[in-house]
Formats: structure tokens, C-alpha cells, sequence
């Protein structure tokens, strides 16, 4: 069915524009206010904005067609709408009662206009039905993309920030992992370590697994494939932060992890990181001790204090 | 026809690749460098792969045979220089590599050869 009788309907809106304004709004109001998230005058700024777009659109020609090019700015104000109420956080059913909201009082209006030609009336009545549906699934629509697009925002900054890679010492760097280890995340982990590799130019990398909740067959062979890449980058790979139950839980599931030096906290894989980058840690009281020692006895003792 | 150029230190030879690797190129430098290796009686090959920015599962499995081939002839060969991208690439291939060296570049590499080979 064609919805014909756009000049007309903007005739008799454009007659009563103001009470309809009142009413919609006072309609609009309930929800909007209720949750304290926009304030009257605003409301009745996109209210005027949008009645008086719609009528301007209505009153160019007498074909409704909410797809074509002069529904343009009503659909870039919708989809504004729509955006900043997904942003703010209503509902979608609030975020739509935006447009079906205007559809009682409009109907109210024509009918009061049109008592005496009941044809016309079921005309414009179905016009206004079909045309506000369109605009209600419009609005709906820019909303989820909306949310979606936050969603995706989201996720993509949880995992930055999940996976930080840490320089402990010159040549020796940490990689902390907290939570579980999927496929995507293990690629921005094993990006992010290898990027840093190449950066400081690291010889060793500290895997701890800390703050890894589970350990099963998946995030095993994630880990090794980290693992791997990193050593094809000439750079060694200790994994630490084993807990019992994960250690036997790995030793259940068959893993093999025997070509990967593991230990069981990040101080015991520091410890040996150093020892292979050639460096050790001394107390730095016996350090002054037999440098003092060194010095009275006038020569050079690399042997302890005692 | 391309040839990858093979630079002699010594006993060690040089190889760096600076251009998009296809496969012919990858079978010639296998040639050359097996000959090399006889002619001028190497102990060391240091594979630069720092320019390298693509890999495909048979540049991949190439490069660990030149390595193979290199330690049957009795020289130890390093692969130095490897991206972060064609790291990833070649893990995902299932291709680690096991039995070939690495080092993050040139420097650690040549200490890797020189230094008698403990590392």
C-alpha cells in the first residue's frame, strides 16, 4: 500500500504544532525524567527539532518514502538521537518510545481534523502507522549499532590492558598474564611480547602464569606457541607462576612442556633469567663488606668476607 | 636471473636476505650456499632475516632445511633477525624450527658463533 498524503498531514500538524509539542512531551516526559538522564529543556529542544524537520520533509511532497535522499536530515537526526541515548544508557524500548510516542497525539489531531472525510482519515492514519513503524525500526537499529560499537570498544581496551609486557632488568623482561588465555588474546600477548623483544632487545622472557585461573589443553598449546615464537626470535622463554593444581592438571592433560624451562614463581625465574644474562644478585651489606676488607688488605678477594 | 649474495668473514659466512623471497630464489641460495660452505670450508652460516616481512610455509620450511643441510656439512648455522609477524606466521604454520639456532640480531648472533657455541 503507497503511503500518499505527506502535504496533507503537514497541513494539519503545522496547524497545532505547539499542543502537540505539549502533549508528546508530557508523554516523553514520564520515561525520560524518571531516570534522570536528560533534562526538560533539552528534551523539548529535540522535540521542536524533530517535529519541525518532520514537517518540513512532509510538507515537500505528498509521496512518504523514508528512504529516499529528502528523508535524509530526519534519518541523520535519529540516528544522532539514537546514538547519544545508547551512549547515555536508556533502554531500547525507551530509546523508540522516542518516535512511538509522537504517533498518539498525531493520530488524536487527524482524527479531530478529518471527522468528516473517513476515507481520507484511514489514508492518513495508515500513513502516519507505516511511516512511524519505519522511523521506530530506524532508531532501534542506530541504537544496537551503537551499543555494539561500545562493546567493541570495550573489548578492545580489556585487551590492552591485559596484557602489559614489563622490563625487569636490562635483557630480561615479564609478561604477566591475568585471566584466561583464548585465541585472540593469545595473539595480542604474543604481538605485544615479541614487539618488546624487538624493542629492548631482550634475551629472556618471564611468562607468569600467576593470574591464569586454568590451564587446559588450549591455553597449554597457546602458551607454547608463544613460546616458540619468541624463541624463533632468538630470545628464551621461562614460564613461572605454576600452581600445584595447575601443575598437575598440565601433568594430567599430557602436556608436554619439557622443552620449556617452567618454575614455580617469578622470583625463582628471575633468578635464573639473571644467571643466564650473566648476573648475579649479593646482599648489598656483604658487598661493601669485602669491598672494605678488599681495600685494608690492599689487594683483590673475590672469595666471601668470612 | 637473482642471486642472494653470500659474504665470507673468515670462517663464517654472511647471508642476508633483502628481497621478497619466492622459490626459485630460495632453491638457488640452497645451492649456493652448500657449495659455499664446501668451497671455502666454513663452520658458521649467519642467515639475516631482518628484511624479511612475508613468509609462506615453503620459505618457512626452506629455511630450515638450509640449516639442516649446513650442520650435515658440519657448519653451525645461525638464523638471526626474525620479525615479530613472521615469527607469529610461522608458529601458526606449525613451523618452530626445532633444530635451528636464533638470535634477536646480528651482534648476538656472530657471539653465538664465535663464542665456541655456548651460548
Amino acid at each position: 500500500m503507497e503511503m500518499v498524503g505527506g502535504t496533507r498531514l503537514a497541513q494539519v500538524f503545522g496547524n497545532n504544532q505547539t499542543e502537540l509539542l505539549n502533549e508528546w512531551i508530557t508523554k516523553q516526559h514520564a520515561i525520560a525524567s524518571r531516570r534522570g538522564l536528560v533534562g526538560e529543556a533539552e528534551l523539548r529542544n529535540q522535540f521542536s527539532q524533530f517535529v519541525s524537520l518532520l514537517l518540513t520533509v512532509l510538507s515537500a511532497s505528498d509521496r512518504v518514502d523514508f528512504k529516499g535522499t529528502e528523508w535524509h536530515e530526519v534519518r541523520a537526526f535519529l540516528a544522532d538521537m539514537s546514538a547519544q541515548r545508547a551512549r547515555q544508557g536508556f533502554s531500547p524500548v525507551e530509546t523508540a518510545m522516542f518516535v512511538f510516542s509522537l504517533k498518539q497525539p498525531l493520530v488524536t489531531r487527524l482524527r479531530a481534523a478529518l471527522a468528516n472525510e473517513p476515507a481520507m482519515l484511514a489514508d492518513l492514519t495508515w500513513t502516519i502507522s507505516a511511516l512511524f513503524d519505519e522511523l521506530g525500526l530506524y532508531t532501534t537499529e542506530v541504537f544496537q549499532a551503537s551499543r555494539e560499537q561500545v562493546i567493541v570498544r570495550q573489548q578492545q581496551e580489556l585487551l590492552e590492558l591485559s596484557t602489559p609486557v614489563v622490563q625487569l632488568w636490562d635483557g630480561i623482561l615479564a609478561l604477566p598474564l591475568i585471566g584466561t588465555l583464548d585465541s585472540a588474546r593469545t595473539q595480542v600477548v604474543m604481538e605485544n611480547l615479541l614487539q618488546k623483544i624487538v624493542e629492548t632487545g631482550a634475551a629472556i622472557s618471564i611468562i607468569d602464569i600467576t593470574g591464569v585461573p586454568t590451564v587446559d589443553t588450549l591455553v597449554a598449546q597457546h602458551l607454547l606457541k608463544t613460546v616458540a615464537a619468541a624463541r624463533l626470535m632468538g630470545a628464551d622463554c621461562i614460564i613461572s607462576g605454576i600452581r600445584p593444581q595447575i601443575a598437575q592438571t598440565i601433568v594430567h592433560l599430557g602436556v608436554n612442556l619439557s622443552n620449556v624451562t617452567t618454575k614455580a614463581t617469578l622470583a625463582a625465574a628471575f633468578v635464573v633469567a639473571l644467571q643466564r644474562t650473566g648476573k648475579s644478585v649479593t646482599m648489598a651489606g656483604a658487598q661493601e663488606h669485602a669491598a672494605r676488607n678488599g681495600a685494608a688488605a690492599g689487594m683483590h678477594d673475590s672469595s666471601s668476607p668470612e | 636471473m637473482d642471486r642472494i649474495p653470500i659474504l665470507t668473514m673468515g670462517k663464517l659466512l654472511l647471508v642476508t636476505i633483502q628481497v621478497d623471497m619466492h622459490d626459485r630464489l630460495a632453491l638457488t641460495l640452497q645451492d649456493d650456499l652448500t657449495s659455499r660452505i664446501v668451497k671455502d670450508g666454513a663452520n658458521g652460516v649467519l642467515i639475516d632475516i631482518s628484511s624479511l616481512d612475508v613468509v609462506d610455509s615453503f620459505i618457512g620450511r626452506m629455511i630450515g632445511n638450509t640449516a639442516a643441510m649446513a650442520r650435515v656439512l658440519d657448519a653451525q648455522t645461525v638464523v638471526v633477525g626474525m620479525q615479530p609477524s613472521v615469527a607469529i606466521t610461522l608458529v601458526e604454520l606449525g613451523l618452530t624450527l626445532s633444530g635451528v639456532r636464533t638470535a634477536l640480531n646480528v651482534e648476538k648472533g656472530m657471539a653465538l658463533l664465535t663464542g665456541g657455541g655456548a651460548a
